[in-house]
């Protein structure tokens, strides 16, 4: 049994536009998914002098909060709206355990506005939803993958993350498949 | 995967570590980590790694005195530098004593990437590209270009030759005959094949979009640029930048887009940085290039640029023969999407589909074949299902037996083409004997 995908959506995009996102879980991880509320107290992992949230803290809230109920082989993918980094990078999208239960995905740096062009919702719509399964497939255990096409392939700037596609390419499906019947 | 390339980090501080520890093995590397440098010098004895990072500060024995004592171990050892700002002259000083390079914490993750890969190219070339060939299993994934007819087999042709050249390529064709399909397949047997391809589609953009789209820009390069962009010159690094209606760029994109094919190098909008790039450009048109040359509206000196090589995709009209197949890959493409059963065209919609001139090609047929899907039921399309477009005008419906509609269209294509029997035996898509049979056969006469 391969549990279910939980969507802790803490992002202020509603629901309706995460449609898609939860489609495309169930279809690349053959998971069921659930998608929920989610208010995470951000106050305590913000970082005044660098006016972003710790990502890491963040995880750490939502095994706090959550792991104590739910099945183990659950997945928990938390979606925030603001800007996330870890202490030696400047930024990140997200973060995962590798192997492990959750992920967040800030959709933060997913907008088009943020570079000066115009706002473009099925753009954000699609980076948000190529991030989760990307962070997701690090929670089985995927590590980054060169196919240009494979939505693991690693991504720092969003214009690569629009280059890429939102399904695993055969190598990548292969192993999870592998990594999911363990 | 034998051949990972592996990795230490070496730092006192265990956030650092952690997370770059993270990062790598996130990023598929063979990392380690050790809290003091004599942990680090330990763990090396026993394995030598491709790269080790190094935190320059350090209680006990710091990152310099570290690299010294590294460098007995393993003289050709690969070391990258982390730093902070006020350290920045002690890293400067590592680099003259052989360090590879030094980053500054908080580092960029596409600059941490970068000179990692760099790193590791510089010193195992072989292995990088073993673990690229690991990685991807097929490289030239099927692509939807259908046909079996002679145009299209002397296409896969000139593809597979094309390919394997670094040329700069010109896709010339009508809209709809798939020309970014065939810049693809070119990249995809290429041996670029490892690195993206990348689409710009200069017709649908205005110049100064174009340009940030081009370029990429720098935080604060206009009013709401707060974060930098990467132009597609940057993505396409390594791999094939696929313009597309390359005729509508205008004068100035044109000056700036030449001298980057020359000299390979460009500056991101509100930037001074000079950026180097290789990429294969490969660009198509449906427009009369060698008119708009003539008319002053595009550049003589960009024109020979990228037309070195030119491939000319047939409309759909005149490789009639290819018809039946699409029409079937369209339907078994969309019965899977659509989850129905419908297995083909039912014997009326296939002539249909057959005769309609298809002005808007590959496109329009795929569009109308996803309609009737939509509209259809199991198990198969019929004439009705199809949009109404096709029984006006050029594709007006013939009705008859086979004969009747061979013979009809048959002295269309000929009235067309004046009775010039090649170009008429060409559109048919058969030979010249063939056409005569058939001009026998039905007892055609020129007009005179
Ligand atoms: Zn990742
Ligand atoms: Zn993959």
């Amino acid at each position: 049994m391969s549990g279910t995908i939980h969507v802790l959506n803490g992002s202020g995009v509603d629901t309706g536009a995460l449609g898609a996102t939860v489609r495309r879980l169930h279809e690349v991880f053959h998971a069921a998914v659930e998608l929920h509320p989610f208010q995470p107290d951000l106050t305590r992992v913000f970082d005044p002098s660098r006016s972003q949230y710790h990502s890491s803290g963040v995880l750490k809230q939502m095994l706090d909060d959550l792991s104590a109920h739910g099945n183990p082989a659950d997945k928990l993918i938390g979606l925030v709206d603001v800007d996330l980094f870890i202490p030696v990078l400047t930024f990140v999208y997200g973060e995962a355990q590798l192997k492990g239960r959750c992920a967040v995905v800030s959709t933060f740096r997913l907008r088009n506005e943020l570079y000066g062009l115009p706002p473009n919702e099925r753009i954000f719509r699609d980076r948000i939803e190529k991030e989760c399964v990307h962070e997701v497939g690090h929670t089985y255990g995927l590590v980054h993958c060169r196919d240009t096409e494979c939505v693991m392939r690693s991504s720092t700037y969003v214009e690569e993350i629009d280059l890429k596609g939102s399904l695993m390419c055969p190598a990548c499906d292969e192993k999870r498949r592998g990594l999911m019947s363990d | 995967m034998t051949n990972t390339p592996s990795i230490l980090v070496v730092d006192d501080e265990k956030v650092v570590r952690d997370s770059l520890t993270k990062w790598f093995l996130q990023d598929g590397y063979d990392v380690e980590s050790a809290d003091s440098g004599a942990e680090a010098l330990k763990r090396l004895q026993v394995r030598k790694r491709d790269l080790i990072l190094l935190d320059i500060k350090m209680p006990g024995m710091d990152g310099m005195e570290l690299q010294q004592r590294v460098k007995e171990i393993d003289s050709g050892a690969t070391i990258i530098f982390i730093t902070a700002h006020a350290t920045i002259d002690s890293a400067v000083q590592a680099l003259k004593q052989g360090a590879f390079d030094y980053v500054t914490k908080p580092v960029d993750p596409d600059y941490l990437s970068h000179v990692v890969a760099n790193a590791l190219r510089q010193r195992t070339l072989a292995i990088e590209n073993e673990r690229m060939r690991d990685s991807i299993t097929s490289a030239s994934r099927a692509e939807e270009i259908v046909g079996e007819s002679p145009q299209m087999k002397k296409l896969f042709e000139l593809i597979d030759t094309v390919a394997k050249t670094d040329t700069t390529v010109m896709i010339r064709g009508e809209s709809g005959t798939g020309k970014e399909l065939v810049a693809r397949a070119i990249h995809a047997n290429s041996n670029r094949r490892f690195f993206p391809v990348v689409p710009v589609n200069c017709g649908g953009l205005a110049e100064g979009l174009l340009e940030s789209e081009l370029f990429g820009h720098e935080r604060g390069a206009f009013t709401g640029a707060h974060y930098r962009r990467k132009g597609k010159l940057e993505l396409a690094d390594g791999g094939t930048l696929f313009l597309d209606e390359v005729g509508n760029i205008s004068a100035k994109t044109q000056m700036d887009l030449l001298r980057v094919l020359e000299t390979k190098q460009f500056t991101r909008v509100g930037g001074n940085d000079v950026l180097r790039t290789d990429f294969r450009v490969v660009c198509a048109t449906n427009s009369d290039l060698e008119q708009a040359v003539k008319q002053g509206t595009f550049r003589e000196d960009l024109y020979y640029r990228l037309n070195v090589f030119s491939i000319v995709l047939p409309p759909l009209r005149e490789r009639r023969s290819d018809i039946p197949l699409l029409a079937n890959y369209f339907v078994k493409k969309y019965a899977l999407q659509m989850n129905k059963a419908v297995t083909g065209l039912a014997p009326d919609a296939m002539e249909q589909v057959v005769q309609y001139s298809w002005p808007g090609n590959v496109r329009e047929l795929e569009n109308a074949i996803e309609r009737a899907m939509v509209l259809g039921t199991p198990p198969m399309l019929k004439a009705s299902d199809l949009p109404f477009q096709m029984t006006n005008e050029r594709g007006r419906i013939r009705t008859g037996t086979l004969a009747d509609i061979e013979r009809a269209y048959v002295t269309e294509v000929l009235e067309r083409n004046r009775w010039n029997i090649s170009r008429s035996a060409e559109e048919l898509d058969i030979d010249r004997v063939t056409l005569y049979h058939k001009i026998d056969k039905y007892g055609l006469k020129k007009p005179s």
